[in-house]
């Protein structure tokens, strides 16, 4: 008799939802890939980071709510993205620190609740994957992935298994790349001056591809790097190790 | 010292334009970080003394009157006075009238923050007494009549020609035509320039690192030695300092030592680490006459029964502001007060007003860097958020992003409104951005497209080609 499959929830993000579905899909591959049923619920929309960082603790608060019962039945919530994944597994909790009713369904989630990386490696073992891309690659550490969630590690084994790609290190990988939300249109000139950092320490790193593992991060970055006129084609870690970097250009390119 | 904080935005385009500051800035953001992590790697119970130096200062603030009384009793028994001040204006009162008694004429100052905030050259200077800072980086910055731009290098912004400068301009016993190139130089001509100012003074104020309950002692941690010529020449001695700087025993002041330096430099000790008791003893071959505590409250009590507690276990090593990525792009000046970088954005608002520092805690991605490095573990990034939940309750926070985030969160609520709502507008940017797969402008959106494409959306939202494939949601 087979074990039964895992029941993860896909908590798509709306980045993700709204800027890139191929994320998405490219999760869900995965994730199926490894033997799991997956399942993504209508009720999500948003974890509810650009509020909580806001300050607007109600609204936060309100958000969470909604996620937190819809993803109640599932084994496992899978989060293509550190900061949102951070944002559930540690903030969340935080949010309804007074309120035992709330907090013990929020401790539940943060419990079930995985960065999708690590949820690959740590728990589908690697996850069974079988891919190639030619090419030589960066990956930028997000600040709320590593910091809050200790992604690290987890990304780069995963990669280390693709054929054909030559994983280097930027100098600065764990300096932020200047996006935090709404700090990017709030301080848009300090913004601009650490994403411009990031972008000419990937360029010096001499790579074609910049990796990662949050899209917020990898916009801002695929933004400042075009604005330079590089080639350099930036992409969410999963399109690469699903193996469907055929399907979607890089960020910002066209078709 | 006045503040311009609310100037935050303004302030912070005239340092990314300015040339100077951004090349120093550049070298900066390396140098003391990557000293602080050999320091750490070398030290296997790091992590373990970072660990006692907060329970330590745990410990202090909640039993902070007990500390403090008995650090009293021990300087008075040692022979010093203490004078507890409430504000910045009775500290400076009590200094003046310290110095006046003196007959003080010439006071050598050490780095000391406190007497930052406080004001208190500008206040001595009006009365007749010349004040001289003696750190040189604190010196520098007299010179150009500036403000301290770090919590340790105050002068660290500035670059060997403006250093350079200054000297020519205000060290007017040397020949105007001489090379001021060589560091080395450079500093052989400082350090003349203020022996005579040591000799001369009558009175010495310094800050004090740590105060210690247990014998009535200050700390006090340089790498130039200035703080020692200051208290040990003049006839008096004054001491400022807040009241958290308070330690309980000798014991305990030692090991934050061991995270001070090796946090703030990468040094495992400052080459000058000095324990003072009182004034000179009758079998001392040098000390001052005279030794005043002045044990300053301004805000520190409002914050010991604040969300903001925490941040009274600082040490002022600064490690958060050497590891800020927002302070490596704009400097300490543009922070518009006396401390600056991850520290200065949480202090900064307790101390002067939310209003009158409303951008600082803004003003960050939560990167998280600086609690990452802090030895005392201070939560900096929660306590940023505190802030900002605290302007948003009142109202503070700017309108546009008020209704911009009511009207995401509005949406976000409802999810089948979004789902339409999402659709149109992304398969409208998506069309627009067809072609190039990117956008170089966009109206309302300025603030990112002034220096960055917008990559366009793919053009139809992942929920709704999960639903068009008939994906499961359950």
């Amino acid at each position: 008799m087979a074990a039964p499959r895992p029941k993860v929830g896909l908590f798509v993000t709306c980045l993700v939802d709204l800027m890139r579905p191929a994320v998405g899909f490219a999760a869900v591959k995965l994730l199926e890939d490894a033997g799991c049923e997956v399942a993504v619920p209508a009720a999500q929309t948003c974890c509810g980071q650009p509020a909580y960082n806001s300050g607007d603790s109600g609204d936060a608060a309100e958000i969470a709510r909604q996620v937190i019962d819809a993803f109640e039945d599932f084994d496992y919530v899978v989060v293509p993205s550190g900061s949102c994944a951070g944002t559930i597994k540690v903030h969340y909790p935080e949010m309804f620190a007074g309120d035992p009713e709330m907090l013990e369904p929020a401790d539940r989630l943060a419990a079930r609740t995985y960065e999708l990386t690590t949820f690959l490696l740590e728990v589908l073992k690697g996850g069974n994957i079988r891919q190639q891309y030619l090419g030589v690659a960066a990956y930028h550490d997000s600040c709320s992935g590593l910091r809050e969630l200790g992604i690290k590690t987890q990304p780069r084994a995963l990669l280390s298994g693709i054929t054909g790609l030559e994983l280097r290190e930027m100098r600065t990988t764990e300096t932020c790349c200047g996006f935090g939300g709404l700090f990017c249109v709030k301080y848009p000139e300090i913004s601009e001056k650490m994403v411009d950092a990031k972008a000419s320490d990937i360029i010096a790193t001499d790579v074609d591809t910049l990796l990662g593992g949050d899209l917020g991060c990898l916009l801002n970055i695929a933004g400042r790097l075009h604005r330079r006129d590089s080639k350099i084609k930036v992409r969410h870690v999963a399109e690469v190790l699903a193996g469907m970097t055929d399907e979607v250009p890089p960020i910002g390119e066209a078709e | 010292m006045e503040s311009t904080a609310r100037a935050f935005k303004a302030n912070v385009h005239e340092a990314i334009a300015d040339a100077n500051l951004q090349a120093v800035m550049k070298r900066f953001s390396e140098g003391f970080s990557a000293k602080r992590l050999l320091a750490v790697e070398r030290l296997p119970e790091f992590e373990a003394l970072r660990d006692a130096a907060r329970d330590i200062k745990n410990h202090v603030l909640e039993n902070l009157d007990l500390y403090l009384e008995q650090f009293e009793s021990k300087v008075v028994e040692s022979g010093g006075q203490v004078h507890w001040c409430t504000d910045a204006e009775q500290a400076r009162q009590t200094i003046l009238g310290i110095c006046r008694d003196a007959g003080a004429r010439t006071v050598t100052k050490s780095k000391s923050m406190i007497s930052e905030e406080i004001a208190i050259n500008e206040c001595l200077e009006k009365e007749g007494i010349r004040p001289v800072e003696t750190d040189l980086g604190e010196y520098i910055i007299q010179l150009r009549h500036e403000p301290p731009s770090h919590i340790i290098a105050p002068a660290v912004h500035l670059s060997k020609h403006q250093v350079a400068d200054a000297f020519r301009e205000h060290h007017t016993g040397y020949p105007s035509t001489r090379v001021l190139d060589d560091p080395e130089v450079m500093l052989a001509e400082a350090r003349a320039v203020l022996r005579s100012e040591f000799l001369a003074a009558d009175v010495g104020i310094t800050g004090a690192n740590m105060l210690v309950a247990e014998t009535g002692s200050i700390v006090l941690v340089t790498n130039e030695g200035n703080a020692d010529l200051t208290q040990t020449l003049p006839r008096v001695q004054i001491v400022v300092a807040s009241l958290e700087k308070v330690v309980p025993t000798l014991e305990d002041a030692t090991t934050i030592l061991r995270v001070l330096a090796r946090s703030a430099t990468g040094q495992e000790q400052a080459v000058y680490t000095t324990f003072t008791t009182g004034p000179k003893r009758s079998d001392d071959a040098d000390g001052p006459e005279q030794f005043h505590l002045v044990l300053l409250d301004n805000g520190r009590t409002d914050m010991l029964g604040s969300e903001f507690r925490e941040v009274l276990r600082c040490i002022r090593c600064g490690a958060c502001v050497n590891h800020c990525p927002v302070y490596a792009a704009i400097g300490g000046h543009a922070y518009g007060w006396v401390y600056s970088g991850p520290i200065g954005a949480v202090l900064t608002p307790n101390l002067i007003g939310i209003e009158e520092a409303g951008h600082l805690p803004n003003a960050s991605t939560l990167c998280g860097r600086c609690e990452n490095v802090c030895p005392m573990r201070i939560p900096l990034p929660r306590m940023l958020r505190q802030l900002r939940e605290r302007q948003y309750a009142q109202n503070q926070a700017p309108k546009a992003i008020r209704f911009g985030l009511s009207g995401w969160a509005f949406l976000a609520r409802r999810p089948s409104l979004y789902r339409v709502a999402t659709a149109i507008g992304v398969a409208t940017l998506g069309m627009v951005g067809r072609r190039k797969g990117r956008l170089r402008r966009l109206p309302m959106a300025g603030g990112w497209t002034t220096a960055r494409d917008l990559p366009a959306p793919q053009g139809r939202t992942f929920q709704h080609m999960w639903a068009a494939r008939g994906g499961r949601r359950q």
